[in-house]
């Protein structure tokens, strides 16, 4: 390993310091900024900033003492003179007695956080600092503690001290720091495997520096978040112990010691009782709240309403408005054409920002034709292909133009029952990250065999045995047994066998391959693309291939679609469009490929980076990487020129690239 | 399978015996004299010295744990200096009626939640989901004890439909059905908040999943909507909830000590509560270890119901 150490005098601990990603910090707005800009966490904090306020004020509100006793006046109803919300069962009046004890609750209820939280969190730090023996024996301690319910082990500690306001929260303190130590102990791995710790050990800094200078401020997060979901509970769980006699001592009440007097009354005088359990309850919304704004703000990982799932299909723009384009483009889809493309655009819609992922891609594929398309990562070749049977995910994706029409059907507009009637039956796909792709929970043997049972309604024995007979035909030795097998069982080759015998299953007219062998090895590869087509072949299905190999394609195709962001910029058939580029991004592409027995050729990497779809130049996309760019390049709309027989290319300058 | 079955049921003898360890160190906190503690402050002197004897008390530390350890794996935690009778006697009289309690529990918030947890996932930001995040907030932000004191007033004082405490009736009481009308109320007050926890990730769970490559495979193979949440997406979303159902286990048998109190259930809660306001260490120490041993043992089943459900745990 090359590694110089930074000298220590040159290198004083704040620039350290600044390296290291504190997540919290300029660039993006401030937390607090963040916190308060999300509604619900406002609510949150409004609400806690009303109880704490009111609590807080005690001493200087115009309150009854709430020890003091009037018999005659015992369990006054609520809204009596002098006694806004009445008095308890020895007339002492409710509301002092509440704000007073809301006071004791929440000092407590923070009190008992901020000592588990600096406990629990030095134990996670030090564990996960020191490691090895000292991680391994705190570890174990926290492990045995977190073998009780929680409770309950709070329950045997006052017991053991006896009852008692402070004992109940040594008892909550003690249950709630594993809590701590975990969290902490996690975070602060994390960090200690990062570089900068290995440059700050270097530098010299003592232990105590660096966990207090590097550390500290990178798991300040984590323990900000469990301190937000924690402090409630113990609000909540002291409440509990007083509720049970175990906390505050008469006649000094909290929150739980008022409910509990109020419990026996609640026939003859249910608001007693009622009263204090609704602060309780709004103080715990209150942190609630807040906790989740902070979770939201420190780790947008977790956020909460985050992660937006898939739908079934899809959103598509309404039919006339996707298709006001399409008039002007010759050849309509006819029924004889299994699948055709016309200006397909589809779009991510993300915050503000709409990526334009796919901007009118024309594509036509006939009866047991293989069509490639090509491109970078980011061309949009992927979505294209996901977009044909509406696997898009929405949101963010959306159909905003164009019409993918399967033998004159369009399938943008069809209901999501006839889509499912096409998947897997008519169009099927084989995926490229065969790991990911099948469910790991279901046999493989099912996972083919459902799509059987779906769309040809045999029974289950029956497509068992189809599922078995698949296997064999993709070649998996053993099939009989193995069909039982679950993916983490199989190699990655095996897997995508598994995903080929799946798209195979119902014998579709069209077979899209997305990347089917990006994810395996080199050798793999060749095998897994032979059986693909071979097997594809003599069931005469198309094929759609997405690939960013050429070479692939040059192999499998017959003809090929070269797209740049988010458009085809060339197509054709595959010897045309291979054998003389004209597009020069397919020239640059071509160069880059490295040719067996000709070592002396240079391989030739494109200089920048391909456009981000959402801030897509005017006029062609690739004119700021590209070689023969000039004025007219950055200007309106360029069309696919048909340059030879069926061979098109989108280029101003097409005349100069023919070789 | 069997031997993964055993694996973990290996793994639990470390866990109890650390258990008992933190109980042993627990006790042993109590300031002052522990006979006197108790034996209360009216104690004669022989009698003090009879049960520090009888406790071991009188030896070093370590020796003491011994020679407790070796009684309880005899089966003889004590007696209870106020009942007059075996602490294991009356610990296991009282283990059913909580078993029954946390199980009810247990089970409504599973049901409730996991139900849920997927209508909100998968009407995710419609109304369905609003409504359930908001119930879900107000679950967990409620105290369980004054849920039960609520129940009470309006089921059992109020409409008058359902019993308001106890396990049977006094008198002529007595059978499953009985039992199941006195559950009711503690059930629900008890399910309340491990249901609204779960609600929430289950949600969270399902959300995840549903982002996930094989459901875009399950649904590129046509399979209906029906089939890609429940088989697919769902047991996925399950894998991650059963774990968190193992630790709400953990929470109803602890929070079973409010309710028992609340709704005069006669469980080991309740027995914990007057236990420690008379002072009968011995007979809270038998209570907590046997609820946490009892809590280790529905662990232990949640981790073999996820092997069940998850072959990568199961075949490896």
């Amino acid at each position: 390993m090359t590694f110089t150490a930074p000298k220590i005098d040159e290198k004083p601990a704040s620039t350290i310091a600044r390296a290291a990603p504190v997540p919290v910090q300029s660039g993006r707005p401030s937390a607090w900024r963040r916190l308060t800009s999300n509604s619900v966490a406002s609510f949150g904090l409004a609400l806690l900033a009303v109880i704490v306020l009111i609590a807080l004020a005690a001493p200087i509100l115009p309150l009854a003492d709430p020890n003091i006793t009037d018999v005659a006046h015992r369990l006054a109803p609520a809204f009596s003179a002098g006694h806004l919300l009445g008095t308890d069962q020895v007339g002492r009046d409710i509301l002092a007695r509440l704000i007073w004890g809301t006071r004791v609750s929440l000092a407590v209820g923070v009190a008992a956080a901020l000592t588990a939280a600096l406990i629990g969190s030095a134990i996670g730090l030090f564990a996960a600092f020191y490691g090895n023996i000292v991680d391994m024996l705190l570890m174990r301690g926290i492990d045995m503690l977190m073998a009780f319910p929680y409770l309950l082990l709070a329950l045997a500690i006052v017991a053991a001290l006896g009852p008692g306001l402070l004992n109940a929260m040594v008892a909550i303190i003690i249950v709630n720091i594993p809590f701590f130590a975990r969290a902490v102990r996690g975070a602060t791995l994390a960090v200690v495997r990062a570089d900068f710790m290995a440059a700050a050990r270097l530098s010299g800094l003592s232990d105590l520096e660096i966990v207090a200078t590097e550390l500290f401020p990178n798991v300040l997060p984590t323990i900000v978040i469990t301190l937000s979901t924690t402090v409630g509970w113990m609000i909540l769980e002291t409440a509990g112990l007083s509720f049970l006699g175990l906390g505050a001592q008469p006649p000094q009440a909290d929150l739980g010691g008022m409910l509990g007097d109020g419990r026996n009354l609640i026939q003859v005088a249910p608001h007693v009782a009622t009263i204090p359990g609704v602060v309780i309850l709004l103080l715990a919304i209150g942190i609630n709240l807040v906790g989740d704004g902070l979770r939201d703000v420190l780790d947008p990982k977790l956020k909460s309403g985050g992660i937006a799932r898939a739908l079934a299909k899809t959103a598509a723009a309404p039919a006339d408005e996707r298709k006001r384009k399409l008039s002007s483009l010759p050849q309509p889809s006819t029924a004889t054409v299994p699948l055709s493309l016309r200006s397909l655009e589809t779009h991510f819609l993300i915050g503000e920002e709409v990526y334009r992922a796919v901007g009118g891609v024309d594509l036509e594929v006939k009866p047991g034709e293989a069509v490639g398309i090509v491109g970078e990562s980011g061309s949009g070749k992927t979505v294209t292909a996901l977009s044909i049977l509406g696997l898009v995910a929405t949101p963010p994706g959306r159909i905003v133009g164009g019409e993918i029409a399967h033998h004159g059907e369009d399938l943008v507009g069809a209901p999501l029952a006839r889509l499912q009637a096409i998947r897997g039956n008519r169009i099927a796909y084989v995926f490229q990250d065969p790991l990911t792709t099948l469910n790991p929970l279901i046999s493989i043997g099912e996972q083919i065999a459902e799509g059987i049972r779906r769309h040809q309604g045999l029974p289950r024995a029956e497509a068992m045995r189809r599922a078995v007979a698949l296997l064999e035909a993709v070649r998996i030795p053993d099939a009989e047994r193995r069909v039982g097998a679950y993916p983490h069982e199989l190699s990655g080759g095996q897997r995508q066998r598994v995903g080929i015998a799946m798209a195979l299953a119902n014998d579709p007219e069209i077979i899209v391959a997305d990347e089917p062998t990006t994810a395996l090895d080199v050798t793999t590869q060749a095998q897994i693309l032979r059986l693909l087509n071979e097997l594809r072949r003599e069931r005469g299905a198309a094929l759609v291939f997405i690939s960013h190999d050429v070479g692939v394609i040059a192999e499998l195709c017959d003809t090929v679609n070269v797209m740049y962001g988010g458009r085809i910029v060339e197509s054709g058939p595959v010897d045309a469009v291979l054998g003389a580029p004209r597009h020069p991004y397919t020239q640059r592409l071509l160069a880059c490929v490295p040719e067996l027995g000709r070592a002396e050729r240079r391989i030739d990497p494109i200089p920048g980076l391909p456009p981000a779809t959402n801030a897509l130049p005017p006029g062609c996309a690739f004119a700021p990487r590209c070689h023969l760019a000039d004025g007219k390049c950055s200007v309106g709309e360029i069309g696919l020129e048909t340059i030879g027989e069926k061979h098109k290319v989108r280029c101003v300058h097409a005349e100069l690239t023919a070789a | 399978m069997g031997a993964y079955i055993l694996r973990r049921l290996l793994l639990m003898v470390p866990v109890l015996f650390g258990v008992t360890v933190i109980v042993f160190l627990v006790i042993s906190l109590i300031p002052g004299d522990p006979a006197k503690a108790i034996l209360g402050t009216f104690a004669t002197p022989e009698n003090v010295a009879k049960v520090n004897h009888d406790l071991g008390l009188d030896r070093a530390l370590p020796i003491q744990y011994v020679i407790w350890l070796g009684n309880l794996l005899r089966g003889d935690f004590g007696r209870s200096y106020i009942l007059h009778r075996p602490v294991i006697d009356e610990v296991l009289d009282r283990l059913f009626p909580t078993l029954l309690l946390a199980g009810a529990a247990l089970v409504l918030s599973s049901v409730v939640g996991l139900s849920l947890g997927i209508i909100a996932a998968i009407r995710q930001n419609g109304w369905q989901d609003k409504l359930i995040t908001v119930a879900v907030l107000v679950g967990i932000s409620t105290p369980s004890f004054w849920l039960g004191i609520l129940l009470i007033f309006w089921f059992g004082v109020r409409l008058s439909i359902l019993p308001v405490g106890g396990m049977e009736e006094m008198f002529g009481g007595g059978g499953a059905l009985d039992i199941a009308r006195h559950l009711v109320l503690p059930a629900v007050a008890l399910a309340a908040v491990a249901g609204a926890v779960l609600v929430r990730l289950t949600r969270g769970s399902m959300l995840e999943v549903m982002r996930q490559d094989y459901i875009r495979t399950a649904r590129a193979k046509g399979l209906s909507e029906a089939s890609v949440i429940f088989k697919h997406a769902f047991r996925n979303a399950l894998v991650n909830v059963i774990p968190i159902i193992g630790l709400e286990a953990g929470f109803v048998l602890g929070g079973a000590v409010y309710i028992e109190t609340v709704f005069q259930w006669p469980g080991i809660g309740r027995m914990l509560v007057n236990a420690i306001s008379t002072r009968d260490i011995l007979l809270v120490q038998g209570g907590v270890l046997i609820v946490a041993a009892a809590y280790v043992m529905i662990n232990l089943l949640t981790d073999i119901a996820q092997s069940f459900l998850d072959p990568r745990i199961s075949r490896s």
